[in-house]
């Protein structure tokens, strides 16, 4: 376990300290090439070694998330519908000059090609000068004794069968020191990858406002499509119903003397005129907050959906408290929509609903049986209920190998108010 | 009949006593939350109690906590719950006690007076008013189950309409059939939902709502 741990280190170590010439090598020509960006020549090459860079920085990243640092990119995203003439290409080298990212990167790479040649290399070399002192141990000292001039292992001169025993004793802590140590060695580039490579507080908190600034966009065209969307029906629906409601009654007024059979008859359309208003406002209003919601809050308000579903639907809540309004009602409709996709989609024969509360974060998981391959793609639902999550930080986590099972997990970060006391 | 309303909305309350003072009903009490409905109901002992849903102060489930509170207390009460939407889970919580006499309909069912009166007689009298929406959702959800599987598409719609309270005479009409031929679905109904047979037509659709909220 731990032997096949260190190789595996020795071998990202290996890679680490290639990554570190080719460090040099990039630092070399890509300021060569942001030089002369100044006179007008460098901005043809800048962006494709700049892609080279990062290729390598990301590298480094992967290597240092698995060493347990995880080191997010700081990079500012790359400018939307960029052209592929002059233009596009001097846009692109602002934006990468003007990305303080970019110049951390260079003094990684210099300072890389050093510590990443060192502590990469590390591990192999350990591991090379253990497998000297035991070959040198085994016997190869006698011919290289033999010519005079004796050969030194650690600070042992390996000349006699005692000494060579003692230098097999210091190759073994050696191996022990890179069975052990190498994990730890390539912690410390970790480190060193995190300490340039990760985002600086600034960079983080200017990801930070583009991703409010995006998702408060996303909440806002959401909420303008939605209000759009009931005025729309109430225009075409109730409004025209009572419209018509209105006129019935007025055909009534007129017949009423004259043909009481006939303004009967008039009176039976407007009443199912009223009713049919009726189902449409109330259609409308389980769109906007469905009464249960209101009245019996998130846990209840599921299971209701499970009930009303004509799958098997089994719902699990532990909730300790309330929820804050717009969160129980992103839930609700995304459980909702996660639901009607089991059922039209996926072709489930139950599903498993379930949502608890931990440590300030809601989680919410939908698991059907049904034929997966369910994906996120531009205008879907899942991509509503992506959007309609991000606005609250929550995220969507979709698991549906084709074939299925298909797990839908769902987090968001609320507070939760005091556990609710019951209105009997 | 003696009538206990609750009902918030003064229009609608208004309304609702007019329209059970021209079907001979005695509105003894009409109140406008869920304490007050409590008291009026121990205090008058209605024949039936017409309760709306969500009543303040908090505008939930008031009415319904009210009612079945009070249902607790009185088993058997005749109770008939009125709202803007019907929730399958509701009509459990009122079902769930197993004896007749409960109602859950739209607030629409007022538009039309000879059904909603027969609708508050039959609850009076024991039997049942649902939804035909509660009804389907809860035939499409429990239609895989076993002894349900059994029956017909034909006998399926009986059922729903003696869920809803229809007597034979108007489950016949209804499927514009005879009334012989609808006892006979009827009957073998029972026999493959394995319920004896019963005189009292109520008990055995209560029998029949009952099997279903299993």
């Amino acid at each position: 376990m731990r032997l096949s741990r260190a190789v595996r280190d020795t071998l990202v170590g290996a890679l680490i300290a290639a990554g570190a010439l080719a460090s040099v090598v990039l630092f070399v020509t890509t300021t060569y090439f942001t030089v002369l960006c100044l006179i007008g020549i460098g901005f043809l090459a800048l962006p494709h070694l700049t892609t080279a860079v990062r290729w390598v920085c990301d590298l480094n990243r992967r290597a240092a998330a698995r060493s347990g640092v995880p080191v997010e990119r700081p990079y500012r995203p790359e400018p939307e519908e960029i052209e592929r003439d002059i233009v596009g290409w001097v846009r692109r080298c602002k934006w990468i000059l003007a990305d303080p990212a970019s110049w951390r990167d260079l003094l990684w790479l210099l300072l890389n090609s050093v510590v990443g040649l060192l502590l990469g290399s590390a591990p192999a070399a350990l591991l090379y000068y253990a497998g000297e002192g035991l070959v040198l141990a085994a016997g190869l000292w006698r011919p290289v004794a033999a010519d005079g001039t004796g050969r030194w292992y650690a600070f042992i001169t390996v000349d006699s069968w005692p000494a060579a025993l003692a230098a097999a004793l210091a190759a073994l802590a050696v191996f022990a020191g890179w069975l052990h140590l190498s994990s730890w060695i390539l912690k410390g580039h970790a480190y060193f990858v995190l300490f340039l490579l990760g985002p600086t507080q600034g960079a983080r908190l200017a990801s930070r406002v583009r991703h409010l600034a995006e998702t408060r966009s996303g909440a806002l065209d959401i909420q303008a499509a939605e209000v759009r969307r009931i005025e729309r029906d109430l225009h075409d629906g109730a409004q025209a119903r009572l419209v018509s409601l209105g006129l019935t009654l007025g055909a009534v007024d007129r017949q009423l003397d004259r043909n009481t059979e006939e303004a009967r008859r008039l009176l039976n359309d407007a009443r199912s005129s009223s009713v049919q208003a009726l189902r449409e406002l109330r259609g409308l209003v389980r769109g906007i907050h469905p009464p249960v919601l209101a009245e019996r809050g998130l846990a209840d308000a599921v299971r209701a959906l499970g009930i009303a579903s004509p799958l098997p639907v089994t719902v699990v809540a532990d909730l300790p408290g309330k929820l804050p309004d717009p969160v129980e009602s992103a839930i609700y409709f995304s459980v909702s929509e996660l639901l009607t996709n089991a059922l039209k989609h996926a072709d489930a024969g139950q599903v498993e609903v379930s949502l608890h509360y931990a440590d300030g974060v809601l989680h919410g998981q939908v698991t059907d049986d049904g034929r997966g391959g369910a994906a996120m793609s531009a205008g879907s639902g899942l991509e509503g209920i992506r959007r309609r999550l991000a606005s609250f930080d929550g995220v969507l986590e979709i698991d549906s190998p084709r074939g299925g099972p298909t797990v839908m997990k769902m987090e968001l970060p609320c507070a939760l108010s005091s556990p609710k006391t019951s209105s009997s | 009949m003696r009538v206990v309303l609750a009902e918030d909305l003064f229009l609608l309350r208004q309304g609702i006593i007019q329209l059970l003072e021209a079907y001979d009903c005695e509105v003894v009490a009409a109140v406008d939350n869920g304490a007050d409905l409590g008291r009026a109901i121990a205090e008058h002992r209605p024949d039936v109690a017409v309760v709306d849903v969500r009543l303040p102060p908090t505008f939930t489930t008031e009415g319904l906590q009210a009612a079945l509170l009070a249902r607790r207390e009185r088993p058997g009460l005749p109770i008939l719950v009125l709202s803007q939407h019907v929730e399958q889970m509701y009509a459990r919580e009122l079902l769930a006690d197993g004896t007749g006499g409960i109602g859950y309909l739209l607030k629409d069912s007022v538009l039309d007076d000879r059904q909603f009166i027969d609708a508050v007689r039959r609850v009076a009298a024991g039997g049942m008013a649902m939804d035909p929406t509660v009804v389907a959702q809860l035939m499409t959800s429990h239609s895989r189950d076993e002894p349900l599987a059994a029956l017909t598409a034909r006998e399926r719609t009986v059922l729903e309409l003696m869920a809803e309270g229809c007597s034979n005479t108007a489950i016949a009409q209804r499927l514009t059939v005879t009334e012989g031929a609808a006892a006979k679905h009827i009957s073998n109904i029972f026999a493959k939902l394995m319920l004896p047979p019963s005189s009292d037509n109520n008990r055995r659709v209560l029998a029949v709502l009952a099997y279903l909220n299993a």
